[in-house]
């Protein structure tokens, strides 16, 4: 009788316990990178049933942060990695490994009134460094420019700040917004307005613009023609192994790559 | 007899621990400011960080000044309490002097539930409906601004003086506006001479605590205000309040980095402006009380 309890109790902690050794990770990070993240998670576990991903929002600072400190195996980011983070992982004993697993086009908005539908891409950075203030000195109507940009910290300023500003300040008075989705929606409500969002945010309420003569579009971002495209990562401690490197195989997979464009994004396969 | 004792005595020290709790809470909260926010000053100077004029955090070199985002936070408050001041102290006057029982039993409720309106959706009202129409009425570039915000955060902390006010109407007791009509004093003069300055502290605690409702609501400002980290001149321009830019940027500041350390010091002086609202609110009302011969 005792000893029936002892197996009865022993496989019931055992129960308990065996989950628990089946693959579980933890992906956090970028905004920007979290639709497909979570999407690739979601299809994967539905094959894979018993391993587990867990996919956070948070921010590229966040998630990179969180690899560091090892409390999460994918950091999702839409930057690259910053020299002071390298330092800290180095110092924690992490090596930060960058795996591209799409392409974004950061596609310059304004509002469908507006006449102006091209300008290059020093235009772009003398409009929202506040050297140009007024649409008429571009071709456009006698209105003033509202700059509309992210947040200084977030991962798609960043990139807009290292590919167009060239690191200067943008306009002190430029309207900094938390998502790409505020972005979009100040831009289609004010006629006088200028933004920049990642290419799954491009609509019809706003227009975008071509710059130094090639239009936003996947195909321009994947030839390479269109000057304002980044890569986006998800970084992991060391080369990919076991259920991370399942994960993040699948994403580069054609089936994987699918879902990255059904997300908005620019798959790598088609790059040629 | 004994256990009847010793279960006594287990939920007094039950419900000690949990009366507690608020306190640890307040104090676990403060230390994690407090040591979250103080690193950055030995980037910047104090003096620097609140009156630089500047606030570019990720630059390289970044600037730290909060000035504008303290002045963006004033204007909105001070604006909302333009809005809320007729709108929350008028309704408690109406309320509780002219409204009859079944009025009362209507709008108290309804202004009630303005209080449970989530303040995104405020935020969507704004972004909205307020947007487009201040920038046709004022022709302005952008209808996001510091304007925008007071309306929203007048209206959202409305609730909050109305109640407050109708509270301290409350206590005026009836042998004053009894006193003021048998001397022959009229409904208007009974209210502006006599109702109105007894219940005077208590009304401003109203305010006050409207007030620093509105300096920490977030959500609104972050969609409505605009986001410009300006100096503002007027109340037509785009503005940066601390709490939007705690909340906007702390989710892709590297933690333990300069920035992140300033935002914890901007949630620091928030609080301690919050704190000092309340205190100040405090003090009035236990004037007031005393000066209407209440227990203090």
């Amino acid at each position: 009788m005792k000893f029936a309890k002892l197996i009865i109790s022993g496989a019931l902690v055992l129960g308990i316990v065996l989950p628990c050794y089946a693959e579980k990770i933890v992906v956090e990070g970028s905004t920007t990178v979290l639709p497909i993240a979570q999407k690739a998670a979601e299809v994967y576990m539905d094959r894979n049933p018993g391993d587990n991903i867990s996919v956070r929002g948070g921010g590229s600072g966040v998630g990179i942060a969180s690899l560091l400190d090892k409390n999460c195996n994918i950091a999702a980011s839409s930057r690259p990695i910053k020299d002071t983070e390298l330092d800290k992982a180095v110092t924690n004993g992490v090596d930060a490994t960058a795996n591209i697993v799409a392409m974004d086009g950061l596609a310059v908005i304004v509002n469908p009134q507006n006449q102006v539908s091209k300008l290059s891409k020093k235009q772009v950075k003398d409009i929202f460094m506040g050297v140009i203030s007024n649409w008429s000195e571009l071709g456009g109507s006698n209105e003033k420019i509202v700059v509309v940009s992210r947040d200084t910290s977030s991962g798609t300023f960043e990139a807009f700040l290292t590919l167009v500003l060239g690191g200067n300040k943008t306009r002190s008075d430029a309207l900094m917004q938390a998502s790409n989705q505020a972005v979009a929606t100040i831009v289609s409500g004010t006629p006088g307005a200028i933004g920049y969002v990642g290419l799954g945010f491009l609509s019809s309420a706003v227009k975008g613009i071509e710059i130094n003569g090639v239009m936003p579009s996947k195909d321009t971002v994947v030839s390479g023609k269109y000057p304002v495209t980044r890569p986006l990562f998800m970084y992991t401690d060391g080369k990919p192994q076991g259920l991370v490197k399942g994960y993040i195989d699948f994403i580069l997979s054609d089936e994987g790559q699918k879902l990255v464009e059904e997300e908005g994004f620019v798959g790598l396969r088609d790059k040629k | 007899m004994n256990i009847l004792r010793f279960k006594e005595k287990l939920y007094k020290w039950i419900f000690t621990i949990l009366a507690f709790a608020s306190l640890f809470f307040l104090v676990g909260i403060v230390l994690v400011l407090v040591k979250e926010g103080l690193p950055i000053f030995q980037k910047v100077s104090f003096f620097k960080f609140i009156f630089g004029r500047s606030w570019y955090p990720t630059y390289n070199p970044a600037e730290f000044g909060i000035l504008p985002l303290i002045l963006a936070s004033t204007w909105v408050t001070l604006g909302a309490v333009m809005v809320c001041l007729p709108l929350g102290v008028g309704s408690a006057l109406y309320l509780n002097e002219l409204a009859g029982p079944a009025q009362k039993a209507v709008l108290k409720p309804i202004i009630e539930l303005l209080a449970s309106i989530p303040s995104v959706v405020f935020g969507f009202f704004g972004m909205v409906v307020l947007t487009p129409f201040l920038q046709k009425t004022f022709h302005l570039p952008t209808g996001l601004t510091a304007l925008n915000a007071s309306i929203i955060l007048g209206i959202m902390a409305t609730p909050t003086v109305c109640s407050i006010a109708e509270d301290a109407l409350n206590y005026v007791p009836n042998a004053f506006r009894e006193a003021s009509f048998a001397v022959g004093a009229t409904r208007w003069q009974t209210l502006t001479r006599v109702v109105i300055p007894a219940a005077g502290s208590g009304i401003s605690t109203a305010i006050i605590l409207g007030m620093s409702r509105a300096i920490g609501e977030t959500m609104t400002v972050l969609m409505v205000a605009g986001g410009a980290a300006v100096i503002p001149h007027t109340f037509l321009e785009p503005v940066r309040p601390m709490t939007a830019a705690i909340a906007a940027e702390m989710g892709e500041a590297p933690m333990g980095g300069s920035h992140y350390h300033a935002l914890f010091a901007i949630a620091l002086v928030l609080f301690v402006i919050t704190f000092l609202f309340n205190i100040v609110a405090e003090l009035i009302s236990r004037r007031f009380r005393i000066k209407l011969g209440l227990s203090g």
